[in-house]
């Protein structure tokens, strides 16, 4: 990834949008963690908690399913939960000419 | 001397070393340097910082007991503590960097009100209190065993330890020596780990290849007379295994120490990053821990079923004399097995094994050489050290910074604030150490206390503080109260603690989980008082809208 993603829907917005480019920022922002959210709770209460015993079932390379995801399937979900949130969150803050210019510890 | 005793001494005293030195190259002369690093810390070391402030004695030595013995229902703990850190990089980490001062309670106090800080301060203190005697009685476990001193001793001297980086490098010093204590805390745990799972599979990743034996494992469980390890909800009912996770993952993200780590990174970004990095190095000992619980649950009964008490294994004998592992006097023959010493003592079990010695022993018990068991001893002083310096910082910084300075001496110099700091931190190791000693009766009840009062009382104020501009401080001080008072009234019902009453559980909710409805009670009274009251003032409502967006616009710069 460049710094110079300069796409038609990327790029920083026209001057005169005024706050506007806030409000869609933020909403982008929330779209994008709630949506994390969802699988969070997916992953780790659904079948983790709530859908244990039916996952249990099916048994690969010796673990029951459901024993699996809640003993190290919903941990590394987290891990890549947070991953496509840092990534996605450079990209929209770099979208927005909102990001800072240290390159800390980031992939890009 | 045992040559197990020579290799740990060797280990704990060369690591002891490298701590201090790191301290003193990081030491620092002003108060940004004490308590948030200079905010100059690099996402990959601020991770390590964090994975080692978090992983606590009880992460490194308890949690693969407990999980050995409470089988699939240990995962509470797995998902709740690695669960957290979701929420803390989603909801709070890169807000409260945005906003970027010293404390927690000082964001709360600039959103809400000072007496919403003065309560924050004082809460930060009593969890952080809880706490800490909970590491430094872990480290005393770790030094009776290996070093065959007395437990006094050896809480005196971890706290000697602390005390030298912690008062002289501050947050700075505590860092650096963090991501020391992180490394040689992930190597102690992960090399007794492989050479287990090497030994009992011949494949040497733990998180594959305990799955070939869970078969084995539950068969032999059932010898026993236990339930099978992977059967969900023998120990909790459905209802208090979902709670008790939300509330571990709510609790962990409402805990001042770990988000006060996330204020010294070196900007929004990299809080983002910082906390990847810090899920990452939690989650590479929190895979383990599972697979070195089965393991050694495996060995463990193995190693014991149906042999006469007098040709018991060898670790049997050896944490004998710690109390912590003792064989009954009826027993002439091991047919069954407990963690719990009440039932022991009853005469229903003919061995008793207590949860917290499980990893201590893991490679003794697996039969491995003594310089392994020693690096084991090094590895849990590190994760209770570095969980202990942690905290006693943030005992400090609300001490000094948000009470002392805000009531007694507005005024204060740099160099002042920085000695007063100082010297906080010098009574809160003592307070540390007294109590690491004389432990007081609620110590196990610890956990349950913190999380839940973190959890009822911090997080949903700090979320509602960050995504609704219309919280006000009226609503944000009813609700935390409204949190502490119901999470705190219910673990005095059905806990015993200052010689109250134990009762039972309400709908099978144990203590541990009723921090999830107390974070329920605190935001829907947050929510209803504000809306009752007067909106937060313009400022306020600016500085939220600020905190969402991590730099200015660049054509503002132009």
């Amino acid at each position: 990834m460049s710094d110079d993603v300069m796409t038609p829907e990327g790029g920083p917005p026209p001057a005169d949008a005024g706050n506007g480019w806030r409000k869609e920022y933020w909403r982008k922002n929330l779209r994008l963690m709630v949506a994390l959210l969802i699988v969070w709770f997916a992953v780790s209460f659904g079948c983790g908690i709530l859908f244990v015993e039916q996952l249990n079932q099916v048994v690969i390379a010796g673990f029951p399913l459901g024993f699996w995801f809640a003993q190290q399937g919903s941990i590394y979900t987290f891990i890549v939960l947070i991953l496509v949130y840092a990534i996605r969150m450079d990209r929209l803050d770099r979208e927005y000419g909102v990001h800072e210019r240290d390159h800390d510890g980031g992939l890009t | 001397m045992t040559e197990t005793q020579v290799w740990a001494l060797v280990f704990v005293a060369l690591t002891f070393a490298l701590y201090i030195y790191i301290a003193w190259r990081s030491r620092v002369k002003e108060t940004k340097g004490f308590f948030v690093a200079e905010q100059n810390v690099p996402a990959v070391a601020n991770g390590a910082a964090v994975a080692a402030d978090w992983m606590s004695a009880a992460s490194f030595i308890s949690m693969a007991g407990l999980i050995a013995f409470l089988g699939s229902d240990g995962s509470i703990y797995l998902m709740g503590w690695t669960g957290g850190y979701v929420l803390l990089a989603l909801l709070l980490a890169p807000y409260l960097r945005k906003w970027g001062k010293f404390t927690v309670p000082e964001f709360v106090g600039d959103r809400f009100s000072e007496t919403v800080r003065s309560v924050s301060a004082v809460v930060a203190i009593i969890v952080s209190f809880t706490y800490v005697v909970g590491q430094m009685a872990g480290g005393g476990i770790v030094f009776s065993r290996f070093l065959e001193i007395p437990q006094a001793g050896g809480v005196a001297i971890a706290a000697a330890v602390i005390f030298t980086y912690a008062v002289f490098g501050g947050m700075k010093g505590i860092t650096w020596t963090q991501v020391a204590q992180y490394t040689v805390m992930i190597v102690a745990y992960l090399i007794p780990a492989w050479a287990v799972a090497h030994a009992m599979t011949g494949i040497p990743i733990p998180q594959v290849s305990f799955g070939r034996i869970l078969e084995e494992l539950n068969a032999l469980q059932a010898e026993f007379g236990l339930d099978q390890y992977t059967q969900a909800f023998t120990a909790r009912p459905q209802l208090d295994v979902f709670l008790v996770t939300m509330a571990l993952m709510i609790g962990t993200a409402g805990l001042p120490h770990v988000i006060i780590r996330f204020y010294t990174t070196k900007s929004v970004r990299g809080s983002r990053w910082s906390a990847l990095w810090a899920l990452v190095f939690i989650a590479l000992l929190y895979t383990t821990a599972p697979a070195v619980g089965a393991f050694t649950k495996l060995n463990l009964l193995d190693g014991v079923q149906g042999k006469a008490v007098d040709a018991l294994p060898q670790w049997v004998q050896n944490w004998q004399a710690t109390g912590l592992v003792a064989v009954s006097e009826n027993a002439e023959t091991v047919n069954s097995v407990t963690n719990n010493a009440d039932e022991f003592a009853a005469g229903n079990a003919d061995l008793l094994v207590n949860n917290d010695i499980l990893v201590l022993a893991s490679p003794e018990i697996a039969g491995l050489p003594a310089p392994i068991v020693g690096l084991v001893a090094a590895g849990g002083l590190a994760a209770a050290m570095s969980t202990a310096a942690g905290l006693l910082l943030v005992i400090s910084s609300s001490v000094s910074h948000d009470l002392y300075f805000r009531y007694v001496d507005h005024h204060a110099s740099e160099a002042r604030r920085l000695g007063v700091s100082r010297i906080a931190m010098g009574l809160a190791v003592l307070v540390a150490i007294y109590f690491g000693i004389n432990p007081p009766a609620f110590v196990a009840q610890v956990v349950a206390f913190a999380f839940g009062l973190a959890a009822s009382t911090f997080f949903p104020i700090l979320v509602l503080g960050i995504f609704w501009k219309r919280a006000n401080a009226a609503g944000a001080v009813s609700g935390m109260l409204a949190g502490l008072v119901f999470t705190s009234s219910y673990m005095i019902y059905t806990l015993e603690v200052f010689g109250t009453e134990k009762h039972e559980h309400i709908f099978g909710i144990s203590p541990e989980g009723i921090g999830t409805l107390g974070a329920v009670v605190n935001l829907v009274v947050t929510i209803v008082v504000s809306m009752a009251t007067r909106p937060p003032s313009h400022e306020v409502q600016e500085m939220v809208e600020q905190i969402r967006y991590p730099s200015e616009r660049e054509e503002t710069h132009a």
